[in-house]
């Protein structure tokens, strides 16, 4: 006999309206008898629509996982198993996305096949932290499940303290404000520290993301611990044909009101003769004129990145925003990307080695001071690392002449390399 | 167990074996794009080689019918590749105009809306919920359906100052993250502890260790040992739940919603800013959150009358201030909206500047 789907009247409504429906989806599930997960999925339904009613969730964690790993199984099990038994264990595979979450139509219809045989058959794509996320699994079906999709070239994400899943913006494969390789950096950094990842030992999470510009589109600089974002050294590049065109379409006054003052730095003029002119030295590379003029104006041509550290959410001592810890980092050449790895991989030791259990590296920073790690992996101070020196006088400014020798010495560095 | 099989520890998988082939050939190379129409993209490369993108908003949540629908949908309008934006939305490469408009109809058939392009509302980045998390408030999905079904025309058109990026979260984590809008749980009461199953559950010092506040001491309750909390202290943030459930934070009326407005990642123009509250104790109410749903209505609506060209909610909050921000939208402002957690005073405002 088959198994009955509740009456799930809380949820029926929200099959309603014109944005396609997840409730639709998990009935379809519910409903296809042909397949293994239907009965999961019908009290699955029944007990989401208690969640509904009680307004409470159901789930506990617990401890599952797969050979050889130590993370990134989210285990599930029931609290209300005795009503729903047949979803009494519903855990989930993180597994990570390909860099820039592209897809032929075969991988897909491929992880459905591999879900439906052992899992649900829901699939989130992707969860907050990039991962394709296989929800839905009885705990013997973990190892078979995670198993087959690594066959098919698809590994675990993280989970717990550790080194998480990483994402990077469609960037260099359709953007034409990318400024670096953002495929090349991902996987050079997150495969090398892939052992982070599988082996959860750090004192928390460390998350690093990677968006080709300073639109940010993966949201790096709250979000990562480490951002890698892309940015340039030298002038905008601007077609002054291309600027015509846009002043005869817009206007001066639109042109004045909208890309003008919007500049946060005053950079932008135009010239009598119709022709732009940028500052670049007051510059800050915000992205903002090259958004509204795409085809007039492309970042430089000198590019590379900018990298903030300490990006988290409020736990515990409050939202933090990732900040500067290099202004400019080349990255061109195979020793570029090199130098970029080495500093990942400092800044993981460096984690590892000093944050307290349960602090993320931003909070680490709060509590130790930038400088101090800064001292650590070796990276020279800048001004652009702060909005404003100290505005207090509590400090103790003994070393303020050895201080400024160093500070005059790799000006003189700077401009022998610059001279090269 | 019988054998035990090896990972192959294979990290990030390489995309370029999956990528649209155009996207592949031109790596690195674009140069500029444009928008012919709300939810498509046209990318050109310094090569001359052209390609249009169709975007689609989708649940999330999706099952393997769902997923072997777009894969159709892409087989034979889309040459077989797709990927996904970081906010679930999918995008269709052709490198043929002409392709265009009949992938859009296979879609728009399929009931997932074209849209969530340049200055549109885009879909509602989202989290778990009862659906799957051992935390929630709400259910995130329900919450992102029932607001999205709203939101349609925002999303297929592009009529906003700037692009409008909305989370929700349903605990005061937040995995949401930033938002120009963000909906998400606000507790209002301390924790419910259960003290029968504290002392089997709890690893007592972590979640002593736990709260910002130190709200919370170990104590002996009916002669086992527990925990207890200063509800005096305690600012209901939920962050003792996960390390011990039974410090139970959840209830039914007690657990509301709050909305934030004015984050932003981007740097474009200001620097990126985290949301802040406006309005608080929603009621959580499923399965349509209708009042909600009015907030966030209302504050679009006011954002898309009075804000400039490319202002995000953030920056035209900024220009016009607070008090014309809660006279517009008629949101009580209360002393709840007066940050009291440290670094407070940066919030405070510091100067004679007053607007009448
Ligand atoms: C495979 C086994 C386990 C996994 C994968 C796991 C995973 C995790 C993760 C991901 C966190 C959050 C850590 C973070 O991101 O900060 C966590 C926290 C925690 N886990 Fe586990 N866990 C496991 C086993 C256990 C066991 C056996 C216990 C207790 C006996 C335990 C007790 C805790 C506690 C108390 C916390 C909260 C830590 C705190 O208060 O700082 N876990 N666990
Ligand atoms: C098994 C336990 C846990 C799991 C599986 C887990 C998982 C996650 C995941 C997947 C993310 C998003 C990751 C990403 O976007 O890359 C995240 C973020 C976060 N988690 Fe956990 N977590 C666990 C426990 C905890 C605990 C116990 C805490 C704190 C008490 C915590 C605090 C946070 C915070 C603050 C973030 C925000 C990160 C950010 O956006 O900056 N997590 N967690
Ligand atoms: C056993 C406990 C936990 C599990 C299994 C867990 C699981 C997850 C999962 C699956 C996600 C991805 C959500 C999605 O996209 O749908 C996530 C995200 C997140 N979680 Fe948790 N979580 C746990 C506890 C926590 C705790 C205690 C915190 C904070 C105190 C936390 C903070 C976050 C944050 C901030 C994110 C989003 C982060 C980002 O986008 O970077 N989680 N978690
Ligand atoms: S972050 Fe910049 S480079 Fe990356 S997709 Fe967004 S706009 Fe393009
Ligand atoms: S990128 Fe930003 S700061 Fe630089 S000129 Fe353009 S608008 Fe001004
Ligand atoms: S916001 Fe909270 S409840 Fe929702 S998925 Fe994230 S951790 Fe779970
Ligand atoms: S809810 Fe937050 S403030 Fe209250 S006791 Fe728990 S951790 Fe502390």
């Amino acid at each position: 006999m088959t198994k009955k789907i509740r009456d799930t009247p809380m949820l029926d409504e929200l099959e309603n309206g014109p944005w396609p429906s997840f409730v639709t989806g998990l009935k379809r599930l519910a409903n296809d008898e042909s397949k293994p997960h239907a009965d999961m999925m019908k009290d699955l339904l029944g007990q989401l629509e208690h969640s509904y009613e009680t307004r409470k969730g159901f789930w506990k964690g617990g401890t599952v996982g797969v050979y050889g790993y130590g993370g990134g199984v989210i285990p599930r099990f029931s609290e209300v198993a005795e009503d729903y038994p047949d979803s009494k264990e519903f855990h989930t595979l993180r597994i990570q996305p390909p860099a820039g979450m592209h897809y032929d139509t075969a991988t897909l219809r491929k992880m459905c096949d591999i879900w439906e045989k052992h899992g649900s058959g829901l699939i989130a794509l992707h969860g907050q932290s990039g991962d394709i996320m296989f929800q839905g699994c009885s705990t013997e079906n973990v190892q078979p499940a995670f198993d087959e999709l690594n066959e098919n070239g698809f590994d675990m994400g993280g989970a717990g303290p550790a080194l998480r899943t990483s994402m990077s913006c469609v960037g260099h494969a359709r953007c034409e404000q990318s400024c670096y390789d953002e495929v090349r950096a991902h996987r050079m950094i997150i495969n090398d520290l892939i052992d982070e990842m599988h082996r959860p030992a750090l004192p928390y999470k460390f998350k690093f993301k990677f968006s080709g510009c300073p639109n940010d589109c993966v949201n790096a600089i709250h979000r990562a611990d480490m951002a890698v974002i892309g940015t340039w050294a030298d002038e905008i590049q601007i077609d002054q044909d291309e600027v015509k065109l846009y002043l005869e379409d817009v206007g001066r006054k639109y042109f004045t009101e909208s890309v003008q003052m919007n500049c946060p730095t005053n950079a932008i003029s135009l010239n009598d003769d119709d022709t732009m002119e940028i500052d670049d030295s007051s510059c800050v590379r915000c992205m903002h004129c090259i958004n509204v003029m795409n085809k007039a104006l492309s970042p430089g041509k000198d590019k590379g990145v900018t990298i903030c550290l300490g990006g988290k959410r409020s736990l515990k001592i409050g939202d933090l925003m990732g900040s500067v810890i290099i202004p400019f980092m080349r990255l061109n050449t195979d020793e570029d990307y090199e130098r970029l790895l080495t500093l990942a991989q400092d800044t993981v030791d460096f984690f590892a080695e000093n944050a307290l259990e349960h602090e993320r590296i931003g909070e680490t920073i709060d509590r130790i001071g930038l400088v101090n790690y800064l001292d650590a992996v070796g990276l020279d101070i800048d001004p652009n690392m702060i909005a404003h020196p100290r505005t207090n006088s509590y400090v103790k400014t003994d070393g303020w002449d050895e201080e400024a020798a160093k500070w005059f010495a790799r000006k003189d560095d700077q401009a022998t390399e610059a001279a090269e | 167990m019988s054998e035990m099989r090896e990972p192959i520890e294979s990290g990030v998988p390489d995309p370029f074996p999956l990528m649209h082939p155009t996207l592949k050939a031109n790596y690195g190379n674009w140069s500029w794009h444009d928008r012919p129409r709300p939810g498509v993209l046209h990318h050109v490369a310094h090569s001359g080689d052209e390609v249009w993108t169709v975007r689609a908003g989708t649940p999330r949540q999706l099952d393997t019918f769902a997923i072997r629908e777009l894969c159709d949908i892409g087989d034979k309008f889309a040459d077989g590749h797709v990927r996904f934006t970081t906010r679930s939305n999918i995008e269709y490469m052709v490198s043929d105009e002409t392709k265009v408009a009949p992938l859009i109809e296979a879609l728009e058939a399929a009931t997932y809306p074209v849209g969530g392009t340049g200055n549109s509302v885009s879909t509602i980045s989202h989290t778990q919920g009862w659906l799957h998390c051992d935390i929630p408030g709400t259910d995130a999905s329900g919450v992102v359906k029932s607001l999205m079904d709203e939101l349609m025309h925002e999303f297929k058109n592009e009529e906003m100052p700037n692009r409008v990026r909305l989370t929700t979260s349903c605990c005061q984590i937040n995995c949401g993250g930033q938002g120009d809008i963000a909906i998400n749980i606000q507790h209002t009461k301390p924790p419910l502890i259960n003290h029968d199953l504290v002392a089997n559950t709890c690893e007592r010092p972590s979640v002593v260790a736990r709260c910002p506040v130190a709200a919370i001491r170990p104590a002996l309750v009916n002669g086992k040992p527990s925990l207890e909390v200063d509800e005096k202290k305690c600012m209901c943030c939920g962050a003792c739940y996960p390390p011990c459930p039974p410090m139970q934070i959840n209830d039914p009326e007690y657990t509301k919603l709050a909305v934030f407005v004015g984050g932003k990642h981007s740097n474009a123009r200001s620097k990126p800013t985290f949301h802040k509250l406006v309005a608080a104790g929603i009621p959580n109410n499923a399965p349509r959150w209708p009042e909600a749903a009015e907030v966030v209505k209302t504050i679009l609506r006011v954002y898309k009358e009075d804000a400039r060209d490319w202002e995000r909610v953030g920056e035209w909050i900024e220009r016009v201030g607070w008090p014309r921000f809660f006279e517009l939208t008629n949101l009580p402002f209360t002393k709840y909206h007066i940050d009291d957690w440290r670094g407070a005073r940066g919030s405070f405002n510091a100067s004679t500047h007053v607007r009448m």
